[in-house]
């Protein structure tokens, strides 16, 4: 027994010893004037290449371009999105965004606690009153909407136009009503220029699980190329990494979501449905910055710039010039009001 | 030394300690790697932590979870069984919360809707470890697998309900309950204002309290414990083993599910899908570090909370891996320094006897 004590004195003593060494590059804690916003993260945090790191690039911009301090938080479980938000507030920051639909009933809270503070946040879930309106957030409450329907409008009409064969794909990740607004949208976008076609529609599952299930994702999309499908559009996490592989082994085309995803099939992606989210971050860091934030609903649409289809360098040779100007003729219908693209199916 | 007192220190208190020790140096270099000051990140975590009346508030609530889960696997262990299973029955014992507290009108006291919902909680946790209890005791199908499967059952099927027929419309939630709330210790203790700590946690501790007076002062307890150390001993001695496995897992599931009403009951007013988060599977790690005793369990579980509560607060300077590569340290080290630590403790004792001689 000596010897075990003898044990973990020898690890008490490295201890203390370690405490003491403070490399050069630490972290000294931060003082000044400079506007400090806080980002507290979903549970899928950074690098999921999709909503989280939007919001992290916009947020790393307007540090760079607007001096602004920023921290970030990524929690483990539940209760950790209110104990991080508050963690954040109650330190007086300026702003503080909380990324995802999840954190809507929290912000709701904690922006009525610290009515000093300006909250915002990403997809937040607005409440529609018994009257049939929606209920409007906090005073100090910016909700950050998307008009995901409208990108995946323009998307179903290049897979219509590109694809050529009458049958398009969708692949869904949790089957919900988030990602029924896509499907509505897409399916509006393929039956505006192709009235005869087809989609053939399919979701990964029912749980969040759905969502991070490649093999699945790959599955499905096997299916739909087989049925004669040349395009399938997916907004499904990182199962969509599945039908890419597929598209690449069928040499078919898979449309990307949130992000630009040429670079997970090169030649294969034949665009993206963009949600700039960090667009959307950096607008409302700016708002705060030049004092003219106010809360309420925020709608980012075709429009704003908030979403859109992704024509660079990469797939400009994926996409004829005559379908890249209906598409534009398309957007500039939509953003004038002239087609009303559904949000449910 | 008084030998029971030895048999205790030897067996109970160090190996945690030396797990903890090692998980406090292995810390350090973690912290090194990152480039950042041990003293000052291991600072920041006690004061965001024991440091103030909200982190500790956020630690107890964490705790309570942990502490249910923890005790869950802490009697199937002791009766020879592994339930990997604390998962899906903690969520579903927080479903059953919740169905219970939307299916009692409004007005309903509370001294009767809060009893109601607690027991809908332990029941719904009960019935889905008597699967594997009774698969267990018939036919003999592995616990480990069946509580594994059963965690993607509950989970899936909880989730369809949740998302087709019973939630608010963009959320991933139930209607906020109509009766049985359980409320926050910061309403008679202001100080700790704004955290998720509320009365649940006398019920939880009365749980434990109650599971160590079954497992050491009665009868049924002494047979749970005897048939896991050795049911064939067990059977021969007249203990009818099948029926005090599938007691056990029954036990068990519903320790898990009572974690559920801390969340539905005590924090958020509703039923969250997904709101186990990881705590079920934690409650492996409780049990571990807490020696399988409900007394360790609860000390165990305010560790891991802390852990838990601490790597929000130093998120600014170390990323959350960090956090959660150490609680896989501490979960190896004792894991590994049981049986280690005894052997090294009876070769030292061998020797001393030896010199004595």
């Amino acid at each position: 027994m000596r010897k075990l004590f003898g044990f973990i004195g020898a690890l008490l003593a490295v201890h203390v010893a370690l405490l003491f060494v403070h490399p050069s590059g630490a972290a000294a804690v931060p003082t000044g004037h400079a506007l400090e916003v806080g980002v507290v993260f979903d549970l899928g945090g950074r690098g999921d290449k999709s909503f989280n790191d939007g919001a992290y690039i916009g947020a790393m911009r307007a540090a760079k371009e607007l001096g602004a301090r920023v921290r970030f938080v990524e929690p483990g479980e539940g209760s950790d999105r209110e104990a991080g938000l508050r963690l954040l507030a109650a330190e007086g920051m300026d702003l503080v965004v909380g990324v995802g639909f999840i954190f809507t009933d929290d912000l709701t809270e904690l922006a009525k606690e610290y009515p000093t503070v300006a909250f915002a946040g990403v997809d937040y879930a607005v409440t529609i009153g018994p009257d049939g309106n929606p209920v409007a957030p906090p005073k100090n409450l910016a909700a950050l909407k998307f008009r995901e329907e409208q990108g995946s409008f323009l998307v179903g009409a290049l897979a219509a136009l590109v694809g050529d064969s009458k049958k398009v794909g969708f692949v869904g990740g949790m089957d919900s009503p988030l990602i029924h607004k896509f499907e509505a949208g897409y399916r509006a976008g393929v039956k505006q220029v192709c009235a005869d076609c087809t989609v053939i529609a399919q979701y990964a599952g029912v749980t969040p699980e759905a969502f991070r299930n490649p093999g699945r994702g790959k599955e499905l999309a096997l299916s739909q190329y087989q049925q004669g499908v040349n395009v399938i559009y997916h907004a499904s996490g990182s199962t969509g990494l599945g039908v890419f592989e597929a598209a690449r082994t069928l040499k078919k085309f898979g449309i990307g979501v949130d992000a630009d995803q040429y670079k997970e099939a090169p030649g294969f992606v034949l665009s993206s449905m963009v949600k700039r989210v960090d667009n959307a971050v950096f607008d409302v860091i700016r708002r705060v910055n030049a004092k003219t934030f106010t809360g309420g609903i925020y709608s980012f649409g075709l429009a704003e710039d908030g979403v859109g289809y992704v024509y660079d360098e990469h797939n400009k040779a994926l996409i004829p010039d005559a379908v890249r100007q209906r598409l534009e003729a398309l957007k500039a219908d939509i953003v004038a009001g002239r087609i009303t693209v559904p949000a449910t199916r | 030394m008084n030998a029971r007192f030895r048999t205790i220190l030897e067996e109970g208190v160090l190996p945690p300690l030396v797990a903890l020790a090692i998980a406090m140096v292995a810390g350090d270099l973690l912290i090194l790697m990152y480039g950042q000051a041990p003293g000052a990140v291991w600072r920041m975590l006690l004061e965001g932590t024991w440091g103030n009346a909200y982190g500790f508030g956020q630690v107890l609530y964490k705790a309570t979870t942990l502490t249910c889960t923890g005790l869950a696997v802490a009697v199937s262990l002791r009766a020879g069984l592994f339930s990997i299973g604390a998962e899906g029955q903690l969520a579903a014992g927080g479903f059953a919360a919740a169905v219970a507290g939307l299916a009692i009108p409004a007005g309903t006291p509370e001294f009767f809707a809060v009893p109601v919902c607690v027991l809908a909680a332990c029941l719904a946790g009960g019935a889905v470890g008597a699967v594997p209890g009774v698969l267990r005791a018939k036919f003999g199908a592995h616990e480990v697998i069946v509580t594994i499967m059963l965690n993607f059952i509950v989970l899936a099927l909880l989730n369809y309900i949740v998302s087709t027929k019973l939630h608010v419309p963009e959320t991933l939630h139930t209607p906020e309950l109509h009766a049985g709330f359980v409320s926050r210790l910061s309403g008679t203790f202001a100080v700790f204002h704004g955290s998720a700590a509320n009365w649940t946690l006398v019920i939880v501790g009365a749980a434990a309290a109650a599971l160590w007076w079954f497992l050491f002062r009665t009868r049924a307890g002494y047979e749970l414990r005897a048939v896991g150390l050795q049911p064939d001993a067990a059977e021969n001695a007249g203990v009818k083993v099948g029926a005090a496995w599938r007691n056990a897992m029954m036990l068990s599931g519903a320790l898990a599910g009572l974690g559920g009403i801390n969340f539905v009951l005590g924090y958020k007013g509703y039923y969250e899908d997904g709101f186990a988060g990881g705590a079920g599977f934690l409650g492996i790690a409780v049990a571990l570090v807490g020696r399988n005793h409900p007394l360790g369990v609860i000390l165990a579980a305010l560790f891991f909370a802390t852990l838990s509560q601490g790597g929000l607060a130093i998120n600014a300077m170390v990323p959350k891996q960090l956090v959660e590569a150490l609680q896989g340290i501490v979960i190896v080290a004792v894991a590994t320094s049981v049986p280690e630590v005894r052997r090294i403790v009876r070769q030292a004792a061998g020797k001393m006897a030896g010199g004595r001689a």
